[in-house]
């Protein structure tokens, strides 16, 4: 949990992000998230082995509201022209993007 | 702090009671239209030198102002908040108000819908004024994190107003509303109000609806509101509170009157002091603020005892870990495609998503998604996010065991008073140990309240933090009520006044 992070791993992740980093701020970032990662390595010093994760407060006893999940039927959404009247581009009808796949 | 800091300029002015502007309402000394004027004057004096407010929506607001008046005029009955004029943290969406998120990548989005605690705000007579600044999608303690620029603490220009929900904090301490609406994902409520002398309150996890709240982190957001008494946030709760069939996390649990629960005095409630929010790191006057905070508790018949929260020191590590691990997946969905900001020029799908946000996101939400992404990556996961998942039910559990021997823990909100403008902005990890003592019940999803709780020699506000258990608001406002009558007010006492 204390391994350094890399220049060659910035870039990864920055690439599985979808950011697009200049080289300074790939030192930056590299800078930061060592000093980071160094900073929650902390957590190492206590043991959790078998203490069960949790994602979700209302796993807990006492904090559980009585949420329900509603019926499973169809029920009207936004219709489509006023979502395409948020799009950057669009043909109505479509949400319009830049080629998908390079030749 | 030093004795010798002074305050430069300040804005503070307290805003009316809510029963105080219903007294008025209703027995025609004053109509909704002309406060809400009123109100548009103070925010178009003092929002140059603060920028509180990223856009107003008068025309929505003064619709509602007049039907308000109409009401008034009928002798029809007012409801819960006629005429109350608010302003609406910028995460939260209002159909066809421009939402920002305090980022330029939702630049040009209006938001074809309403949030539900929005929706059920204005349902109860209130007139929203605007969207309010914040740190981009939350994520900051100071609001300089903005791409709007810093919101400025009106107790003193020079200083941050705390964040993520600086702005919404400011606009009450300032009176450029008389509450407004926050979100709160580890701290984002409560420090902000402890830096402005007001109150703020973080509601049970699932009290409130999320719905039409821009996601930070799923398992830890909150809505909650800011006002310059407990009283009148207790009611601002009870109007937002409740199930919402939009919000699947949102809970049934019943919501009590919980202004009338806050008249309720606090003699024989157990009060728990962690040693732990007592440390190091802890400013000297804003302890002695706080211990005098707890004498005063102590007169009104509480019985004050330590509690042990051993695991407090980890919880800003699993925190960051957690809430930056939802971030990049919630993050994702700000790609160019749909609403908002598009970069120009891209050949290639891949292309235009990156360069999208790059542009369109700032320096700390770019950290925060790469920290994130990292933290799930193959390899990386158990190591990070799974452990800190483990620490977080570790640190649930010993809210859960403290809450078994008394009724509510007090500590301070904030380890400091509210800093300098750019004090803190080069240092991340500086920045998020401002978090300390806020970070512990967003992660247990535990209810608080933050109360002004006296002052530093120089005038700037300390805020106490009420903790108590899921569903416990009402404790929380009843401690907090007997700490606000003795220690409390939005001005700060011992500084010079405007």
């Amino acid at each position: 949990m204390t391994a350094k992070v890399t220049v060659v791993e910035v870039e990864r992740v920055a690439e599985l992000a979808h950011l697009k980093l200049t080289t300074v701020e790939t030192q930056d970032m590299l800078r930061d998230l060592n000093a980071i990662l160094e900073y929650v390595a902390e957590l190492n010093e206590l043991d959790t082995t078998g203490v069960e994760p949790l994602a979700q407060v209302s796993e807990l006893q006492n904090a559980a509201g009585q949420s329900v999940l509603r019926a499973d039927v169809l029920q009207p959404s936004l219709d489509r022209a006023t979502v395409m009247a948020q799009a950057p581009e669009t043909d109505q009808v479509f949400f319009k993007v830049p080629k998908v796949i390079e030749k | 702090m030093s004795s010798e800091v002074k305050l430069t300029e300040t804005f503070v002015e307290k805003p009316r009671t809510l029963a105080e502007l219903r007294g008025d309402l209703t027995e025609g000394r004053t109509r909704a239209t002309d406060l809400a004027a009123g109100y548009y004057d103070r925010i178009s004096q003092v929002n140059p030198r603060l920028n509180v407010y990223l856009s107003l929506t008068k025309e929505r607001a003064l619709a509602q102002a007049a039907r308000i008046d109409d009401l008034a005029a009928k002798g029809d009955p007012l409801p819960a908040l006629a005429g109350v004029p608010m302003g609406i943290k910028d995460v939260l969406v209002m159909q066809g108000a421009p939402a920002t998120a305090g980022s330029k990548i939702l630049e040009g989005y209006l938001p074809p819908y309403d949030a539900t605690s929005v929706a059920r705000l204005e349902a109860a007579g209130a007139v929203l004024l605007g969207k309010i600044n914040c740190d981009e999608f939350a994520m900051g303690g100071s609001n300089e994190n903005s791409a709007y620029g810093p919101v400025r603490n009106p107790v003193d220009t020079d200083r941050v107003p705390g964040g993520s929900s600086g702005g919404s904090a400011a606009a009450v301490a300032a009176n450029m509303a008389v509450a407004t609406l926050g979100s709160d994902t580890g701290g984002s409520i409560r420090q902000p109000a402890s830096f402005c002398g007001v109150v703020g309150v973080l509601p049970t996890y699932g009290r409130v609806s999320r719905y039409g709240l821009i996601a930070f982190a799923s398992s830890l957001d909150r809505v909650g509101p800011f006002a310059a008494n407990v009283r009148d946030a207790a009611t601002l709760l009870g109007v937002i509170a409740g199930h919402d069939p939009k919000d699947a996390t949102s809970s049934s649990v019943p919501v009590p009157e919980y202004a009338a629960e806050s008249d309720k005095g606090v003699e024989g409630l157990r009060i728990g002091v962690p040693a732990e929010y007592f440390g190091e790191g802890l400013d000297s006057e804003v302890r002695a603020a706080i211990e005098k905070g707890i004498d005063t508790l102590k007169a009104a018949g509480c019985s004050v005892k330590p509690v042990s929260l051993p695991n407090t020191k980890y919880a800003v590590p699993t925190y960051y870990l957690l809430a930056t691990a939802e971030a990049s997946a919630n993050l994702a969905r700000f790609d160019g495609v749909r609403y908002g900001y598009r970069s120009k020029d891209s050949d290639t799908l891949a292309a235009m998503y990156s360069h999208s946000r790059d542009e369109g996101f700032g320096a700390e939400v770019e950290r925060r998604i790469m920290l994130g992404t990292y933290a799930l990556s193959a390899g990386y996961y158990d190591a990070y996010y799974l452990k800190a998942q483990q620490v977080r039910r570790l640190l649930a559990e010993e809210f859960l065991r403290a809450f078994n021997e008394v009724d509510a823990i007090v500590t301070p909100t904030s380890p400091v008073p509210a800093f300098r403008l750019g004090e803190k902005t080069n240092d991340p990890i500086a920045m998020y140990l401002a978090d300390i003592y806020t970070v512990t019940a967003s992660l247990s999803g535990i209810c608080g309240v933050n109360v002004p709780c006296g002052a530093t020699n120089a005038g700037l506000p300390v805020g106490m933090q009420v903790l108590a258990a899921h569903w416990k608001e009402s404790t929380a406002f009843r401690v907090a009520r007997a700490v606000e009558s003795t220690c409390g007010g939005a001005a700060p006492s011992g500084g010079p006044r405007q």
